[in-house]
């Protein structure tokens, strides 16, 4: 197995993440693109580590996963507050910081 | 630096001799003294006069008693000098004869006599281009006459103005300017070049402009002083041309310098021929134009009349006795240069004799229909110096300068009597305000009759005596013993004649106007006091006296030694003084002048004493002229008559037709100059200005500038608006913009790096 | 048993089908992944999304058991497709006021996305081609959950200490911002 492979794979899924960052009005879908985002990045991190013979890529793996999981929890939360204000998270009508 | 007392002339071979030195007596070699004094005294009076308890008058007596002394110590130094001077600096004081000089002389009179030697002093004061101009004086006779002149009448007009302007609002301005007149006076008589006489005769015309305008605030009085300074002005021209042509023909005629001033030098190469005769023609004919208006001869004659708007003191000082004698001094002075530019003494009748000669008589005239007893006296002086110019244009110096001697003694003192007879009456009218004063003024009439006689010249006064050398000079008589110059000056004798008898006549009028008939005035006349009377004394006396220094040669009557003193110590016998025939004086001729004379009194005295006398006893008032006299039964007469009270018209002629005639048109040019040219450039010029800033404003100020400003600032605006729609306030937008920019740059490090 | 062996037993036998085994399993793997994550960026259903996501991750997890990550594979079913999806389902229920649809994106925010996401994975794919070409992955077995463990427990000591210490953070965090009060 090639190495560009994976790497590849997960160019296309990080491209695909920012897409819906950007793309999307809904917050939570926002999350979960930035979800994908992370993922891939972890198929690169551990593509690396495996092309390296190392450990060390599955390590930091291992705490992306868990600065991700930290990471949804807060954003979710963060979410449901501005649902709680302002009854909608369309983040298109969030501009209250705009000049 | 021992001045050039020898010049090297064209036409001789050797060097020329001036007859001048520089050694002498102190008191002749320091005689700038005397001028300098009454300078100080102006100074010092107008300074402190006002704290003075006098108001500067006791400085100014004393100053001008100081100077009449110092005046008499030089003149008996001069009279020391002027025979035995044998000091050591003694340089070649001979006359050269040459033929020039042989044709006039003759061996009557004292021409080859003992030769003087005049005292020069000089200090250079500006030197450029080999020019030096010095200031100097030159003490000869005529100069330390005049100082004697000046200084005594000066004095006694001092004391009779402390009591005559007492009371004066300028009563200090008065003698500081008294003063200073008297200075300049000095100056000019002393002076050694023309430049520095030039500057000393326009001192004494300023002098006269401000003591004739002494009490300015009358118009009349102000007009007076114009017409006398402006009148005077014309007439300096001619002294600025001549004196500037004198200058440059002298120069032309010395081999290395550029011009000369002096006035040694010019009479001496004029003398001797040196000078173009041309040159020295028009020289004399300039200088004689400011002789005309200075000496008030005829046709500039104008002002003195009018002068007499100023006080008494100051009428008998400038106008009788000084400052009117300056042109005739001027003409004494430079007598080189007029005795050859004019040929005096030749064979036809120059411009000079001529001029003098109608003056005495245009004087004499005018003198008789006036009611104002100072002008009277004015027209007088006129004719009197008439008188000396015309003596001087026939060759007759001696006896000029003795007439000009003894007149300012007698009009002096006639001025004054008038000032006092006016100090009683308050007015100078004879006709409405005086009369039969004889009785209230004994003084005055007294000396006021010594003066009449003395100028209408009856022996033995002093006016005899001068009148009679001078028809002596124009040497017409050739009968009965004398035989006198070559007969041109015929016509001079008559005119002289015609004259004396004039004068005899308008006297006699006017004193029979003031001190005779009834007292027409208001009031009680009464003697002035002895300030005004001690002077007037004085003055008469000398009236009696004058005469008697300088008896004509062959009068038996006298001893020998006291025949022409006068002349001897006063006449140059130098090289810059041309040599001179002298007349013969002949009994006869004084008999015939003393009897017309007479006949003049005679027929005044008889028009007056006797008839006007018995009209006045007729009608019972005191008149002042016949009801039904000659000019109300004559047309002639009275033709005559309006002619004379208008002064010949000549005022009318210069006002209205010389100077409207002049004025008019050019005032008329220069406002339209101004108008159309000057007034049109400057509106121009403003409304270009204006129209320059409102273009500038409009196109330049609007829509450049402001506009490149403005655009500026939109430009600025309209950027930040289009930058500011980056803060959508959008997070999305944000991290697309995040997202993009970290691509690049990721790119741009993985291409670079 | 490990699948890794079996596979390479088979390809002991088999020779090459190890290896072509592998790529046919990539490959399923790898477009099952990228035709969901493009399912899940453009359904207009917030629950489908999630759905979608969760094949993703499945997806991702399957790549990491063929990379020889067991752990982390399993980790990554266990915590992201346990937990975290199942977080977002509560988050999708609990913010029902946009229930089922995401109203239509703007077409130029579509572009611009789609723009910079293209951008992104140009990039990124130039570099890789460039970098990487051919590389090959190695052939040894798959790490051992004791390498792993040995690792972070020993090199990775303080990240590890500090990825707690912010779980706790994140923990106390979520629940801070979200109460209600």
């Amino acid at each position: 197995m090639l190495l560009n492979q994976f790497l590849l794979l997960s160019a296309v899924l990080f491209a695909i993440g920012v897409y819906g960052v950007l793309a999307r009005r809904n917050g939570v879908l926002v999350l979960m693109s930035i979800e994908l985002i992370l993922n891939a990045v972890n198929l690169n991190l551990v593509a690396f580590g495996a092309f390296r013979e190392t450990v060390g890529g599955e390590v930091f793996a291992l705490f992306v996963i868990a600065v991700a999981a930290a990471e949804v929890g807060v954003g979710l939360a963060m979410v449901l507050l501005l649902y709680r204000n302002r009854r909608s998270i369309d983040l298109t009508q969030i501009d209250q910081l705009r000049g | 630096m021992t001045e050039l007392l020898t010049i090297a002339a064209s036409t001789d071979g050797g060097g020329l001799a001036l007859g001048i030195t520089e050694g002498g007596n102190w008191f002749l070699r320091n005689v700038w003294l005397i001028p300098l004094l009454p300078a100080l005294s102006f100074v010092g009076i107008l300074f402190f006069g006002k704290r003075m308890p006098r108001g500067g008058s006791e400085l100014g007596v004393a100053t001008l008693g100081i100077a009449f002394l110092l005046a008499v110590v030089t003149g008996v130094a001069w009279v020391d000098h002027r025979d035995d001077y044998h000091g050591e600096e003694v340089h070649r004081a001979v006359v050269v004869h040459d033929a020039h000089a042989d044709a006039h002389a003759d061996d009557h009179g004292v021409g080859h006599g003992h030769p003087s030697l005049a005292v020069h002093r000089t200090a250079t004061w500006f030197q450029t281009n080999g020019v030096e101009f010095t200031v100097g004086t030159l003490v000869d006779g005529p100069a330390v006459m005049m100082l004697l002149v000046v200084t005594l009448v000066s004095l006694l007009v001092h004391v009779y103005s402390t009591d005559y302007v007492h009371g004066d609002r300028r009563y200090t301005h008065f003698f500081a300017f008294l003063s200073l007149f008297s200075a300049s006076m000095l100056l000019l008589v002393v002076s050694e070049n023309t430049l520095q006489l030039l500057c000393a005769w326009e001192l004494v015309g300023v002098c006269s402009f401000v003591l004739i305008g002494h009490w300015w605030e009358e118009k009349p009085n102000s007009d007076a002083a114009l017409k006398a300074f402006l009148t005077n002005r014309v007439g300096d021209m001619g002294l600025l041309v001549g004196v500037t042509v004198l200058f440059f023909a002298v120069g032309s005629a010395l081999p290395d310098r550029f011009g000369s001033f002096s006035i040694a030098e010019t009479n001496a190469l004029a003398s001797s021929g040196a000078l173009p005769h041309t040159t020295l023609l028009i020289a004399s004919c300039c200088l004689m134009a400011a002789v005309m208006s200075k000496s008030g001869q005829f046709f500039l004659h104008t002002w003195l009349p009018d002068a007499m708007a100023g006080p008494t003191p100051v009428s008998a000082l400038i106008h009788a006795a000084t400052m009117v004698v300056a042109g005739v001094f001027m003409i004494a002075r430079m007598y080189g240069v007029f005795f050859e530019g004019f040929q005096i003494g030749g064979s036809s009748i120059n411009l000079m004799a001529f001029i003098g000669g109608l003056t005495t008589i245009v004087g004499a005239c005018l003198a008789f229909v006036q009611r104002d007893i100072k002008k009277v006296l004015a027209y007088s002086t006129i004719s009197q110096l008439g008188y000396m110019v015309m003596a001087l244009g026939v060759g007759a110096w001696t006896a000029a300068m003795f007439h000009l001697f003894t007149h300012a003694f007698f009009k002096a003192c006639l001025f004054l009597g008038s000032g006092s007879v006016s100090h009683a009456v308050h007015s100078f009218d004879m006709k409405s305000d005086m009369g039969g004063l004889r009785k209230h003024m004994p003084h005055t009439y007294r000396t006021f009759m010594i003066g009449t006689v003395a100028l209408a010249g009856l022996p033995p006064l002093a006016g005899f005596w001068s009148k009679d050398e001078i028809l002596v000079g124009t040497g017409g008589w050739g009968l009965l013993g004398g035989t006198g110059g070559n007969g041109a000056y015929t016509l001079m004798l008559g005119m002289g004649m015609l004259t004396a008898a004039l004068t005899a006549a308008y006297m006699t009028r006017c004193v029979y106007l003031t001190f005779f008939g009834e007292f027409r005035g208001h009031g009680q006349p009464h003697e002035s006091g002895p300030r005004i009377t001690v002077p007037l004394w004085i003055l008469a006396g000398l009236a009696v006296v004058a005469g008697f220094v300088n008896l004509p040669k062959g009068f038996q009557m006298a001893p020998g030694s006291l025949q022409e003193r006068f002349g001897h110590f006063v006449e140059p016998v130098a090289g810059y003084f041309p040599a001179i025939s002298h007349g013969t004086p002949s009994w006869s001729l004084a008999v015939v002048s003393t009897l017309v004379v007479v006949g003049g009194i005679a027929a005044a005295g008889w028009y007056y004493f006797v008839k006007v006398e018995a009209a006045s006893k007729v009608a019972g008032t005191s008149l002042t002229e016949l009801p039904d006299g000659p000019t109300t039964k004559y047309p002639l007469a009275r033709m005559g008559h309006t002619l004379l009270a208008n002064k010949y018209y000549l005022d009318h002629l210069y006002n209205e037709v010389v100077v409207d005639g002049t004025k008019g048109p050019v005032a008329r040019f220069a406002y339209r100059i101004n108008q159309q040219v000057i007034d049109r450039t400057v509106d121009l010029v403003g409304e270009t200005a204006v129209k320059a800033g409102v273009v500038v404003y409009e196109k330049v100020d609007q829509l450049v500038v402001d506009g490149a400003v403005n655009a500026s600032g939109s430009a600025s605006s309209a950027t930040g608006e289009e930058l500011r729609k980056i803060n959508s306030g959008k997070v999305q937008s944000y991290a697309a913009i995040l997202f993009a920019a970290a691509t690049v740059l990721a790119g741009v490090l993985i291409v670079i790096v | 048993m490990n699948v890794l062996a079996a596979l390479e037993g088979m390809d002991r036998l088999a020779g090459g089908e190890v290896l072509v085994a592998q790529n046919v399993a990539f490959g399923v793997l790898a477009l099952a992944m990228v035709a969901a994550a493009l399912r899940m960026v453009t359904t207009r259903n917030v629950v489908h999304a999630a759905l979608y996501l969760v094949v993703v991750l499945a997806g991702v997890a399957g790549m990491f058991i063929l990379l020889g990550a067991e752990f982390v594979g399993v980790t990554q079913v266990l915590v992201y497709i346990g937990a975290i999806v199942v977080l977002f389902l509560f988050g999708i229920m609990l913010t029902k006021g946009s229930f089922g649809e995401d109203d239509g994106v703007t077409g130029e925010r579509r572009l611009v996305a789609s723009l910079v996401g293209l951008l992104v994975f140009g990039v990124m794919a130039a570099a890789l081609v460039e970098s990487f070409e051919d590389a090959e992955l190695s052939r040894s077995g798959p790490s051992t959950t004791a390498e792993l463990a040995d690792s972070i427990f020993s090199d990775y000591i303080v990240p590890f200490e500090a990825v707690s210490v912010l779980l706790l953070a994140a923990l106390i965090g979520a629940i801070v911002v979200a109460r209600r009060d």
